[in-house]
């Protein structure tokens, strides 16, 4: 039996290929239903590394400083990204807020906090820390973390008051906004086959 | 490309949905389960149950898809009068207001692509069930789109959240979230688990089982 390491299944439709060494930037798809497979990235731990850091710091600047400011004459109210979710949760609507609160602050920041503990010690050729399990989890938080979705909401939101107060943009949504790149950026740095061959 | 098509299945194989090692598939004792021996994920040769549950958790979209859509989603009271919305009436007010892209947005996101995914989904349950042999790039395509589109009906959800954030302004107009904002992130997120749930390789292995005969 040839080693099984030279080989890849394709994850939709089960057909096996030959692993075969790629050009930096190329991606290998099933011939038969057309799935990616693999992909080589050029620099892939170091960039996602540097993407993740940013993206951490992003993060906070995000959550801390005022996200909206709602102005109708002399009532002036500032929001923050969780303002949403405390008040949903005070309007006994805990379940919604619960989902937001998970797809827009816990998901991504499990998974650029997962991401830096992993990076972190490859880079400096240590194994890291339970890395299969924390690997693992981060790729599966990966669909629930939607703050580009929540870029849209906000732009309806936007129109939808606009006639009624003024809104004003603040440090926080500057931040989440390239948050949304950075967070792309690394996803499609990431070549999660690199992560695992650390573990053969 | 038709005689005998080389899947890890035939060759007793098993691919680690996570890692993507392949496996020898040894024979486990039934309430045993196999792992990974490079990531230590739980090793299946196909999603476990997999049409099963993507049948169960559409049926539980469906049900939810009708509250989501009749009850109000938002309350605006202002001034003592309390006027409630549903997505739909959303959806009409943007319309009329002039604003269509953003009509469309609301419309598609979250009337129309929860929908699309049931019907999508629903429609890949039933020709695997029959075995179907039609177009099996088309239809993995068709279930890639279901796992891509599915987030983007969250967009309600986040309107709602910062309206009742900003619109807090006492007796001249506050927003309350309704109760079809419940069930309309339940069909979302149920949706979500649907769409992950079902196996697309189910779809291939119609067609392998016929060319063997």
């Amino acid at each position: 039996m040839n080693d099984l390491k030279s080989l890849i299944a394709c994850h939709e439709c089960d057909l096996l290929h030959q692993r075969r060494p790629l050009p930096p930037d190329a991606t290998a798809r099933c011939v038969r239903c057309g799935a990616v497979l693999y992909r080589r990235k050029r620099n892939s731990l170091d960039r996602v590394l540097a993407l993740t850091m940013t993206g951490l710091v992003l993060f906070i600047v995000a959550n801390v400083y005022p996200f909206l400011t709602f102005r109708l004459e002399a009532q002036v109210q500032e929001t923050n990204l969780v303002t949403g979710i405390v008040e949903l949760y005070g309007q006994g609507m805990w379940i919604v807020a619960g989902v937001v609160l998970m797809t827009t602050i816990v998901m991504p920041l499990l998974e650029l906090s997962g991401m830096l503990f992993i990076l972190v010690p490859i880079k400096f050729r240590r194994r890291p820390w339970k890395l299969p399990l924390l690997f693992r989890s981060v790729l599966s938080f990966r669909p629930w973390g939607m703050m580009e979705v929540f870029m849209i909401g906000i732009l309806v939101a936007a129109v939808k008051l606009v006639k009624m107060a003024s809104i004003i943009p603040g440090t926080a949504l500057y931040a989440f906004m390239v948050l949304i790149f950075i967070l792309a950026a690394s996803a499609a740095a990431l070549d999660p086959h690199i992560i695992w061959k650390t573990l053969d | 490309m038709k005689t005998s098509t080389p899947t890890a299945r035939k060759a007793s194989l098993i691919s680690c949905h996570s890692c993507h090692l392949l496996s020898k598939a040894v024979s486990i004792a039934k309430n045993q389960a196999a792992y990974c021996p490079r990531c230590g994920a739980r090793l299946h040769s196909r999603k476990p149950n997999s049409t099963a549950r993507t049948w169960a958790l559409i049926f539980a979209a469906f049900i939810f898809y009708i509250p989501a859509n009749v009850l109000p989603i938002t309350t605006v009271i202002s001034f003592g009068k309390a006027q409630s919305d549903t997505i739909m009436s959303g959806v009409i007010y943007f319309v009329k207001s002039g604003s269509w892209p953003i009509a469309l947005v609301i419309f598609v996101a979250s009337v129309f692509v929860p929908l699309l995914k049931l019907f999508l989904l629903t429609f890949l349950l039933i020709s695997v069930h029959r075995k179907s042999r039609w177009r099996p790039k088309d239809r993995t395509r068709l279930y890639r789109i279901t796992e891509a589109v599915g987030r983007w009906s969250m967009v309600d959800i986040y309107v709602v959240t910062i309206l009742v954030a900003l619109v807090k302004l006492g007796s001249l107009a506050t927003i309350e979230a309704g109760p079809g904002a419940i069930f309309f992130a339940g069909v979302v997120v149920i949706t979500m688990f649907a769409a992950m749930s079902f196996d697309p390789r189910l779809i291939w292995d119609a067609q392998e089982s016929h060319d063997e005969r």
